[in-house]
């Protein structure tokens, strides 16, 4: 039987190194907690569709990530979801006809909003409305638009708007 | 006619034995508040139960996180998604692989370790013993095996993670050449606290299980040496088919 102090030792050494372990794995792996770093404002914006869109998921700007979405809620009046984007206050210039879209990282990837800067001089700020939208592409849609061009039905062009994915919200 | 008794009797078997482990199991959590008298002890068989299923815990989460390494880039590679290798394996390791296999293995080192020198004891009369002594062997053996155990395990499965997770790294990472970047960010994204509790729980639970079926099999052995050697497989039985049961229940709450 070893001394009792060599006992204690290796004992303190293996709590100490579970508890290191816990510790990397709490902070290092983990990431969805801590969302925007210091200041940041809330913009919204209004989507017809957000396919499978998340609480939490980035908004990113030329592929950089910029803020994340904040809340996601559905208005009865106009029946659309909205989304609460909140956007780390060091980028505070941009236009406010910037277009959101819900867009998907890559095959097995979730579910994004991507911001393409719009022409404007003024810029967005708490509680502004970001009104150029883009759904998420809903592939039953896609596949629906694509079966009906095929099939060579002329009321294909309306077909088009009415599932359209570009459109004004306002 | 005979077979109905045999089965009633069975049954009425399971019932019992199921009876007598939670009064067990009660009786060791009425000695807590003596044990925290003399940590000691509890000290001692976090050693023996935790310090000393280091070095196999850590050999086979390091494997275990490089075959999933393997695996997860075959599969993810036909779809494009190498990338999202972090993912899979983070969640995989947190959620199932690290409490379940921690748990086999612990049943295996520790669970049989405890079960044997308890039985053991039993059939050398040193139970007995301490009984006439007026030391409770509940208070004395048990109950503080039991603690360690308890207090052992969800370490040990942090530890396996952790040692899984650089597993994974070293084969998709350096070795298949998976970009380290989005290796990291990707399963930063995808990995939230709550997945980490939800592994830590189960490992508690594992934790639990596991001591108080080897505790309480090396309690009741047989005391001959026949009778140590069954409640050691016994423990490692029980133990194995316990963990997957409760691991399928408690993931069905979880998700």
């Amino acid at each position: 039987m070893r001394s009792t102090r060599s006992i204690e030792i290796s004992t303190g050494m293996f709590v100490l190194l579970g508890f290191a372990a816990l510790f990397f794995l709490v902070t290092q792996i983990t990431n969805r907690e801590l969302s925007v770093d210091g200041s940041s404002y809330t913009v919204e914006a209004r989507f017809e569709n957000i396919g499978s869109l998340k609480v939490g998921a980035a908004v990113s700007m030329a592929g950089v990530t910029i803020g994340r979405v904040d809340s996601i809620k559905f208005d009865q009046t106009v029946y659309k979801a909205v989304v609460g984007l909140k956007i780390n206050s060091a980028y505070n210039r941009i236009p406010s006809d910037s277009d959101a879209s819900i867009m998907t990282a890559g095959l097995l990837g979730a579910q994004y909003i991507g911001i393409t800067a719009g022409g404007g001089e003024e810029y967005l700020k708490e509680g502004d409305q970001v009104t150029l939208v883009q759904d998420a592409l809903v592939l039953e849609n896609l596949i629906n638009q694509l079966a009906a061009s095929f099939s060579g039905r002329k009321d294909e062009p309306k077909d088009a708007a009415a599932n359209g994915n570009t459109e004004e919200s306002k | 006619m005979s077979q109905v008794a045999e089965l009633a009797s069975n049954l009425r078997e399971f019932v019992r034995m199921v009876g007598a482990v939670v009064l067990f199991l009660l009786r060791m959590l009425g000695q807590i508040p003596r044990l925290i008298a003399r940590p000691r002890l509890v000290v001692e068989q976090i050693y023996n139960t935790g310090a000393l299923s280091l070095v196999i815990v850590m050999i086979c989460g390091m494997f275990i996180g490089m075959v999933i390494g393997l695996q997860f880039y075959d599969i993810l590679a036909r779809f494009g998604s190498e990338d999202a290798i972090g993912v899979g394996a983070a969640l995989g390791l947190l959620k199932e692989l690290g409490p379940v296999v921690t748990a086999l293995l612990f049943a295996g080192r520790a669970g049989t370790a405890v079960a044997s020198e308890i039985g053991l004891m039993r059939a050398t009369d040193q139970l007995s013993a301490m009984e006439i002594m007026a030391v409770d062997p509940i208070m004395r053996v048990a109950a503080p095996r039991f603690l360690g155990g308890i207090i052992a395990m969800p370490l040990l499965v942090a530890i396996f993670i952790a040692i899984g997770l650089f597993g994974v790294q070293l084969v998709a990472v350096q070795q298949l050449g998976v970009e380290s970047n989005s290796f990291w960010s990707q399963m930063r994204a995808a990995v939230g606290v709550d997945d980490v509790v939800d592994g830590i729980v189960k490992s508690f639970v594992f934790g639990v299980a596991c001591s108080l079926v080897a505790v309480h099999e090396g309690f009741t052995a047989i005391p001959t040496a026949e009778g140590v050697g069954r409640a050691t497989t016994r423990t490692v039985v029980i133990s194995a088919v316990l963990t997957l049961i409760l691991d399928y229940m408690l993931t069905a709450v979880m998700l």
